[in-house]
């Protein structure tokens, strides 16, 4: 089978900036895959020109076994796209937008009420969008961008504006979309977003992908070590120390912590004493990766 | 795969004019929906057609303050013989004192005071306005040579038939009606191109529009179906009101003629919407540049000052103005009386202007804000 997305060497430059410079990856067919880095990476254009609105200075893509550019209008009924805006018609009801795009692809318009449920959007289907919250707004752009059944979606942040309740009711809705079988490609500039919901993702910086991996092979090859806490004063000074067998430990008064390459002894050294009270395992994540890979502080 | 085919095999809805149709109305419901532009564009022009109405209805008789110092016989006689007429052009006041007659005259708040001693009738007046000095002057000359008409015994030899060369169509509304729509249908057209593509631009719909399978054609064929029906609405609501008895427009015999003119006018308007929607990147940008474009023209095309009686100047540079076309193209047909042909000349300018601007605008189109 052939990949869902195919690109090679793909370069952009806005003047003297190399915005994409010598870009290569692959999705398949029915995967979720991410595209991470800070603002400014280099993410959104690499998705501008795989969707078709830009060309590239150099490099292939296919995409579904066709070219997006110049704009393909046999490829487009094929793919979703919702964006970084929230790309309404004005003054239009949620119902209204959703049933205007479904006949923008000539799909019914069963089809579109059927999308606003899908979303969990029923209650404010006659609300004009311009009153939705704003995880509302992105749903309904989610919605806008699924309703002919695309096999391939793009999702631009779609998190981008949210509070965390919201980011996390919409990954809920993300993982629902991947589950029935769309190849989803996300940007985002939220590790902790990509590292839940992506199978595979590529670390950009500076135009440039850093790494591909699926997020737990990324962190793991960090061999970073763990910090394993417990509650203060489980433990003596003395014991802990010879407990640890060589990791560093510390005690705040709060907690007692061991920063460990091996979690796994440590562990079950402190489950045969039987001092696991108020245990915390945290390792590493896309961030230390990042941090890892560029040698600086991610800040998205 | 053909493209009327749904991929995930939802069964097609119906053929190519669906995202035209679609597109129609979701930009309909979104102008009937935004008060604002509904008031500009049914509500303002009517406004104005009031406004405009009143100052041309006081300004179009002009009349005369005179002061009869004593008794002045000439003057009553006359009075008496024209049948009102005079009455219409003559406010007359009487007094006593030909002091604070002069003193009146001198302060402009009277034209002209009148006296009579015997067979002499003395007319004092002010040259300050020399227009209302003229009328003062020929009135009285008038009235004089009447009277000696009168007092001889010889019938007189010649005699003075007047007809005014405007006829009832020269009446302030006939002139006003298609100025004011005209400036209503140029304001309507070129905002709502401008507006719409720099709105969608910036929320990124053009994007995304770009990204679903509809044609550039349909998206454009809408947005000029949506204004064509918006300024035939206009143009009914304006002419419904215009024809009450209040404002008095009588519309000639080929008026529908003037339909067709709208529809080439929006088309040309709509075109330099689409140019300015091109260059302007906000919408503050683009409204004022609009503005810009089109108020100056409501002014020098013939919108907001008739023609007939504008200066020269205006009268020259109003030919390189479409609005000029738009307006005089109604005009003719609407209340002047001229015959449907007579609006084939201004059509055709419209739409070749419509034409060379389109090309103009597509070249400096862009998609994204970058």
């Amino acid at each position: 089978m052939t990949a869902a997305i195919t690109a090679q060497n793909l370069r952009k430059s806005y003047g003297k900036l190399r915005a994409v410079d010598g870009v290569t990856f692959e999705v398949a067919h029915g995967e979720f895959f991410g595209i991470l880095g800070p603002n400014g990476a280099g993410k959104t254009t690499t998705l501008e020109m795989i969707e078709g609105l830009r060309e590239p200075d150099g490099g292939e893509i296919t995409v579904l076994g066709l070219r997006p550019w110049p704009r393909n209008p046999a490829l487009l009924p094929q793919i979703g796209v919702q964006l970084q805006a929230s790309s309404f018609f004005e003054r239009l009801t949620a119902r209204e937008q959703l049933r205007t795009f479904a006949d923008l692809y000539r799909v019914p318009a069963g089809r579109a009420d059927e999308m606003l449920e899908v979303v969990g959007l029923t209650s404010v289907a006659s609300t004009r969008t311009e009153k939705l919250s704003g995880g509302q707004a992105q749903r309904l752009s989610i919605a806008c961008a699924l309703v002919h059944r695309p096999d391939l979606v793009f999702l631009d942040e779609p998190t981008g504006a949210l509070d965390p309740q919201g980011r996390r009711n919409l990954w809920d809705l993300l993982r629902e979309i991947a589950a029935q079988g769309h190849t989803v490609v996300l940007t985002t500039h939220h590790m902790d977003e990509a590292e839940t919901l992506c199978q595979r993702v590529a670390i950009m910086d500076h135009g440039k992908i850093l790494q591909i991996g699926s997020p737990a092979t990324l962190i793991r090859g960090l061999a970073h070590p763990v910090r394993i806490s417990v509650e203060s004063g489980l433990l003596g000074q003395e014991e802990a120390q010879t407990l640890a067998d060589g990791a560093a430990v510390a005690d705040d008064g709060v907690s007692l912590t061991f920063t460990t390459t091996e979690p796994a002894s440590v562990l079950a050294r402190l489950a045969d004493r039987d001092a696991l009270a108020g245990l915390q395992v945290t390792g590493a994540t896309l961030e230390d990766v990042f941090l890892n890979l560029t040698g600086r502080e991610y800040r998205a | 795969m053909t493209t009327d085919e749904v991929p995930g095999g939802a069964p097609a809805r119906t053929g190519r004019w669906q995202p035209f149709r679609s597109l129609s109305r979701a930009m309909f419901r979104g102008f009937v929906r935004d008060r604002a532009a509904l008031f500009f564009s049914i509500l303002f022009p009517v406004l104005f057609l009031l406004l405009f109405g009143s100052i041309y209805k006081s300004s179009s008789t002009p009349k005369i303050n005179i002061v009869e110092v004593g008794r002045v016989s000439v003057l009553d006689q006359a009075l008496a013989g024209s049948q009102g007429q005079l009455a219409k052009v003559l406010i007359i006041t009487h007094t006593k004192s030909l002091a604070a007659a002069l003193n009146d005259v001198r302060q402009a708040s009277q034209d002209a005071a009148v006296q009579q001693q015997g067979g002499r009738l003395i007319v004092h007046y002010s040259i300050a306005n020399p227009t209302t000095a003229g009328v003062v002057n020929s009135v009285f000359s008038g009235i004089v040579q009447a009277a000696n008409q009168a007092a001889s015994p010889h019938p007189p030899a010649f005699q003075l038939a007047t007809e005014q060369v405007e006829d009832r169509s020269q009446k302030p509304i006939q002139y006003l009606t298609p100025g004011l729509l005209g400036w209503a249908i140029a304001s309507g057209g070129a905002f709502a191109a401008a507006i719409t593509l720099v709105s969608w631009r910036q929320n990124k719909l053009l994007r995304r529009l770009r990204l679903a399978p509809v044609s550039t054609t349909s998206i454009v064929t809408a947005r000029i179906a949506v204004s064509v029906v918006v300024a035939i609405v206009q143009t009914f609501v304006f002419l419904a009101i215009a024809t009450t008895p209040y404002f008095g427009l009588q519309l000639s015999r080929y008026w529908w003629m003037a339909i067709p003119v709208v529809i080439c006018g929006t088309l040309a308007f709509l075109s330099i919407g689409l140019l300015v929607g091109a260059v302007a990147k906000t919408q503050q940008a683009a409204t004022a540049l609009a503005n810009l474009i089109i108020l100056p023209m409501a002014f020098l095309g013939g919108a907001f000052i008739p023609l007939t009686f504008a200066p020269h100047w205006i009268q020259q540079v109003s030919y390189v103005l479409p609005l000029r076309y738009l307006v005089v193209g109604m005009q003719n047909v609407m209340s002047r009386g001229d015959g449907p042909a007579s609006a084939l000349p201004a059509m055709g300018i419209l739409l070749a202007f419509a034409a060379v601007l389109t090309v103009i605008a597509v070249r400096l189109f862009r998609w994204d804000e970058i």
